[in-house]
């Protein structure tokens, strides 16, 4: 059981690419940090520096009270789940698992109570004597889970250790290795690149995009209280959809407005209260951003009164419990930095809403949408943070 | 077209496509197998037939059919025994020292150093030059005031430096060294490519399981490249065993000071060739078939499994 803390952390290449820009992490003891961001963020690297499979080019790396800049991984007291699992292929499952208690010449009945139990665990009994080669997917996942078990280590590290699921074993393993956490209570750095991931099994997670952290909370806060576009759109499923506007002031009775290309939202006076910083951008352009949910059928909005925007259906994709509603409107829509999302950029926007399932829209129609403008979230134009006070 | 359909092996009773591809199977094993028989299978077979003659190079008398004379002539000579003892002890310590040698090379070239190129194309390089040449240049270097002794008499203070082509004691080490030399590149270059194929993943996996740069030798290096380094083992006894143009061009005659360096392939050319006894020379090349053959069963026993 230990903290972690990354002071500073940097990482350059021998090419000269700076990978990892000054990153500040402190990991409580026993906390489930998830390490989240497009391809290419420094996410892995800085999973790999605090295993010590990457040298460290500047800053410190503390585990519990030691600097272990130059500890070698296996003085580490670390364990780690790689994302092809790294099975050993000439072992057993018995012999991978315990690899590790072997090299550390745990006395053998030790070693034996431990791997059986890990093994019970992790449901592999029955796999002891296979090898790798002899297991399905989610198998060799367990096994690989079952190695860093083992060890009773400081800490676990796991780099997209689901990835090579599909899709209902990986939500089956999700919860599986967020239980196990808790219940062994080992500091636990997990890098992923799915959001879903990151915001299910993460105590706090961390967001990265090109080497740069950009936010560090609890899930809830992240979707709430994004720090800037990038966090806003990255996170949340479909995506927050962001928009170039004016925003016109409201106050003394009087109610403000935002544009959306040809149209304007209504914005009830509320806001700007709570959010006295909007007081500057009076009108000035900004960017803004809707989630999917706060937009419902306008002809099933529990409050008639929502401003409604109106826009042509492209898609209706139905999910079962909700709709998925895609239609197009004139405004600017804003890129938020996401390497790995689709934005086509221009002078129409596409924007995906949230429907009740009851909802009779179908595409080529003209839909009437009704928006939660209590809940747009506001970003400077220029810094791209948000605007929350 | 017809589509094509899976043959099973057991049914091919011939479906026109089936014919087809069956066909087409032979026109493209024909080069092969045309060469390999008229360049193997037939002079083999030739060779068989005349082991049981007593037909010489030139002869006036008529050949005549002798039945095992020659197997039990070459049998009662101690010089074929003498020879097989070489070839034995030559085998025995080339395999396992030019096995070891190669995986060193290719862990040493597989470095991700400046250089590492450079070097493994010196180490391949001999693999270039025929044996004939790789012999004749040694021949050069172990001359007993040749560059190798020069350098042996600096570093020894003059204690080592030994006739190493006229002293019966030392003529097979040098053979073995020429013979490492002239070969390690080609089984390096096989394990390199097999190192190369070891996930790196697994390294890392081992040393943060705690493993040290042994331990991950041991562990994770050498399992996975033990079918390539079983390969390599069966290859080099294979080859070492037709051990020939060094103890032929090398020593001042062919087999070597006291027969130091006689093999069963210079018995072979000698008693063939030398002496014309082509029937009795025909005997030694079955002999030496079925040795090699023997000794390549029993070492398959011994195949990691998957």
């Amino acid at each position: 059981m230990a903290t972690i803390t990354l002071d500073k952390i940097n990482k350059v290449y021998a090419n000269g690419y700076h990978a990892i820009h000054d990153l500040d992490l402190d990991i409580a003891d026993t906390e489930f940090l998830v390490l989240v961001g497009p391809s290419g963020c420094g996410k892995s690297t800085a999973l790999r520096m605090i295993a010590g499979l990457e040298e460290i080019s500047g800053g410190e790396m503390r585990i519990g009270d030691r600097v272990v800049n130059e500890v070698e991984p296996k003085d580490r007291d670390i364990a780690m789940v790689f994302q092809n699992y790294a099975l050993y292929p000439h072992m057993s499952v018995y012999d991978n698992i315990g690899f590790a208690l072997k090299l550390a010449k745990t006395p053998k009945a030790e070693a034996d109570r431990r791997i059986r139990e890990a093994a019970r665990v992790l449901e592999l009994e029955e796999q002891l004597k296979r090898k790798p080669a002899q297991l399905s997917g989610g198998q060799r996942q367990r096994v690989a889970m079952g190695r860093a078990i083992v060890r009773q280590p400081a800490a676990f590290l796991m780099d997209e250790p689901l990835s090579n699921l599909d899709a209902k074993l990986r939500v089956q393993m999700r919860a599986e290795i967020a239980g196990l956490q808790r219940e062994l209570g080992v500091t636990t750095v997990y890098v992923t690149h799915d959001q879903v991931e990151a915001m299910t099994m993460g105590d706090r997670v961390a967001v990265l995009k090109d080497g740069h952290l950009q936010q560090v909370d609890t899930p809830q806060n992240l979707y709430d209280r994004p720090d800037n576009v990038f966090v806003a759109a990255f996170i949340g499923s479909p995506s927050m959809n962001l928009f170039e506007g004016v925003l016109t002031l409201g106050g003394g009775g009087q109610e403000g407005s935002l544009t959306l290309g040809s149209q304007t939202i209504s914005i009830p006076e509320k806001v700007f209260e709570e959010r006295p910083g909007l007081a500057a951008y009076d009108g000035k352009p900004l960017i803004y951003g809707i989630r999917p949910e706060d937009m419902e059928d306008a002809s099933l909005a529990s409050q008639p009164a929502e401003p409604h925007i109106h826009g042509e259906v492209s898609l209706v994709e139905s999910l079962g419990a909700e709709i998925l509603v895609h239609f197009g409107v004139d405004a600017v829509p804003v890129d938020s930095g996401d390497p790995d999302a689709v934005v086509e950029l221009g002078d129409t926007a596409v924007v995906v809403a949230r429907f009740s399932p009851r909802s009779p829209i179908r595409p080529r129609q003209t839909a009437a949408v009704a928006v939660n403008s209590e809940r747009i979230s506001f970003f400077d134009p220029s810094t791209r943070l948000a605007i929350w006070d | 077209m017809q589509p094509a359909t899976v043959d099973n092996g057991a049914s091919s009773s011939g479906s026109p496509s089936n014919r087809s591809r069956a066909r087409a199977g032979l026109a493209f094993a024909s080069p092969a197998v045309v060469l390999l028989t008229l360049f193997m299978v037939v002079p083999f077979g030739l060779a068989a037939v005349l082991s049981f003659t007593n037909r010489k190079l030139l002869s006036p008398l008529p050949t005549r059919w002798v039945g095992l004379d020659n197997y039990t002539d070459v049998l009662g000579d101690s010089g074929f025994w003498g020879a097989l003892q070489n070839n034995l002890v030559f085998s025995a310590i080339v395999m396992p020292l030019q096995t070891g040698l190669a995986l060193l090379l290719a862990v040493l070239v597989n470095q991700k150093l400046k250089g590492s190129v450079l070097f493994r194309t010196i180490y391949f390089v001999p693999i270039t030059f025929s044996l004939s040449a790789a012999s004749i240049i040694w021949l050069v270097l172990l001359n007993p005031s040749g560059m190798l002794n020069t350098v042996m008499e600096v570093v020894t203070f003059g204690a080592f430096a030994p006739d190493w082509l006229n002293d019966p004691s030392y003529t097979m080490a040098a053979v073995i060294i020429v013979s490492l030399w002239a070969s390690v590149g080609f089984q390096m270059v096989i394990l390199l490519a097999a190192l190369q194929d070891v996930p790196k993943s697994l390294y890392e996996a081992a040393a943060v399981d705690g493993a040290g740069a042994w331990k991950r030798f041991r562990n994770v290096t050498v399992p996975g490249i033990r079918h390539q380094l079983f390969f390599v083992a069966t290859i080099t006894m294979i080859l070492s065993f037709r051990l020939f143009d060094q103890v032929w061009i090398m020593p001042p005659r062919p087999g070597g000071p006291l027969d130091a360096t006689n093999t069963i392939m210079v018995e072979l050319v000698d008693t063939g060739f030398e002496r014309g006894q082509i029937g009795k020379g025909s005997s030694i090349a079955v002999l030496f078939f079925l040795i090699v053959l023997f000794l390549t069963i029993f070492q398959r026993k011994f195949e990691p499994a998957d």
